[in-house]
């Protein structure tokens, strides 16, 4: 009832895995670890769904609805009558971004 | 506001004045399509107040660099390139982290955001990388075809995508550039290097841009509220936002729950009780006001202080989509019915008062 993280969109098909390994490098929560034959996906319940290990996986063994988890921006975003899903939550763009010169700008973009 | 790397740039063949142009990033390759720029590793009194100025949110956007590449040292074309946002804080970061090493900085037209946040959204990302590559003639500078990215730039970049079109090898360093000697060491990342820290330091940091941001509401309510209902409710307006954009991001891992709105509710309670038995215990009031006066407090500031603290997640490193779209279905209404209901007794309380009834 109290962890809404315990579920996530990421997907991992191993037979497809060719063990490159950059699942692995460019994950910053440590979800998939190296394996003998496949990487392992170690931790899948810490994604933070920011779909770096799909985007750069040669054979496109993982998937992800990736987004930014920022709650303003989706707040502002279904406020606007807009998709909480839409491309306009998330840092680093105007309308809609929490970041963008036209928002509050919360410190989302100041902490990385 | 302009890094005053950016004026560096402008008078990128100052290196020849050391005579030696030829081992200086100023000697352009023939094919080269732009000019490279320079950069120190030296951050100057004012990038540091330049960094002040981007945490406390002050001209938020303008804390950029010129896009393109820049020479760090002497680099020839053996040298590394690493690429970095045209974010002060980001390129400032890099730069100082590799000092003392002779290499190219290739920043990324970001719009002036970091480079997660900027990866998150794309502006760090395969197209903007390659048009970079393909704009500084990077590939008539060096003679390697290998680029350095930060970790936390591949939720931007497909590397079997900039391979493709560029024949550069996207190679990701570590997540801090503090770890960028060692890394540059050892050849290689080790998993801590990978994985993403929040530790106090760097929730502190953020505490100042996020009450910046609700300082004038909060200032406008604690106004209203000194007028209608004394000194106590005021200060009780400023609690509640202090307990959710400075006291929150300091106690978050400290505080029960995974949920950022259940510890926020948690984090309010706590902050509410002292004020609820203020208001418990004015002594003229009779007993029906007094507990709705406590109940008011009781349900406000725990409902401002979880809004609050839900909107933190998106300054976290862990937060994702999923579980913050849940948490809003979930935990938003709550919210909503815990201030509406503090609110109406609030009013309750203020028509009695205005008509004397207490």
């Amino acid at each position: 009832m109290f962890d809404s993280y315990t579920e996530n969109t990421l997907r991992y098909n191993q037979e497809r895995c060719i063990n490159c390994g950059m699942c692995s490098a460019v994950c910053p929560h440590g979800v998939f670890t190296p394996g003998g034959t496949a990487a392992v996906p170690a931790a899948p319940s810490s994604c933070m769904e920011c779909g770096a290990c799909a985007l750069n996986c040669p054979v496109q063994a993982i998937s992800v609805e990736s987004g930014v988890g920022c709650a303003w921006a989706m707040i502002s975003a279904a406020l606007r009558g807009k998709d909480m899903d839409s491309g306009t939550c998330g840092c680093g763009g105007a309308a809609g971004s929490c970041c963008g010169s036209d928002t509050k700008e919360p410190s989302c973009c100041d902490k990385k | 506001m302009t890094n005053p790397q950016n004026q560096e740039k402008s008078s990128c063949c100052s290196c020849t004045d050391r005579g030696n142009a030829s081992d200086c990033c100023c000697s352009i390759p023939a094919g080269t399509k732009a000019a490279i720029g320079t950069a120190t590793s030296s951050v100057t009194l004012q990038n540091r107040l330049d960094h002040v100025r981007a945490r406390l949110g002050v001209n938020r956007m303008g804390h950029r660099v010129e896009p393109g590449l820049y020479c760090l040292g002497a680099p020839d074309a053996d040298s590394p390139v690493f690429a970095s946002a045209n974010y002060t804080l980001s390129f400032d970061a890099l730069r100082s982290a590799v000092a003392g090493v002779d290499c190219y900085i290739l920043v990324l037209d970001t719009n002036g955001i970091n480079v997660w946040c900027a990866a998150g959204k794309g502006t760090f990302g395969t197209d903007e990388l390659v048009r970079r590559i393909e704009s500084t003639g990077l590939p008539g500078i060096v003679r390697h075809r290998k680029i350095i990215l930060p970790q936390l730039g591949a939720p931007g970049v497909s590397w079997p995508e900039v391979m493709r079109r560029t024949h550069f090898k996207v190679v990701y360093g570590p997540v801090r550039a503090a770890d960028l000697p060692e890394y540059l060491r050892n050849g290689t990342a080790t998993p801590a290097m990978r994985k993403v820290q929040f530790p106090l330091r760097d929730r502190l940091v953020l505490t100042p841009v996020e009450f910046v941001h609700v300082a004038l509401p909060a200032l406008a309510a604690a106004v209203i509220l000194y007028f209608l209902a004394g000194s106590a409710a005021s200060l009780a307006a400023v609690a509640a936002v202090v307990a959710g954009t400075v006291l929150f991001p300091a106690l978050l891992p400290f505080i029960p729950t995974h949920d950022f709105s259940t510890k926020g509710l948690i984090l309010g309670g706590v902050v509410a009780v002292p004020f609820a038995a203020f208001f418990a215990t004015v002594p003229p009031l009779p007993f029906w006001a007094n507990a709705a006066a406590a109940g008011a407090a009781l349900l406000i500031i725990p409902a401002v202080t979880a809004y609050l603290a839900l909107n933190f997640t998106g300054c976290t490193t862990f937060a994702s989509r999923s579980g913050v779209k849940k948490e809003i279905f979930r935990y938003v209404p709550v919210m909503a019915c815990m201030a509406g209901a503090g609110i109406i007794l609030g009013i309750i309380l203020g028509i009695s008062r205005l008509f004397g009834v207490i």
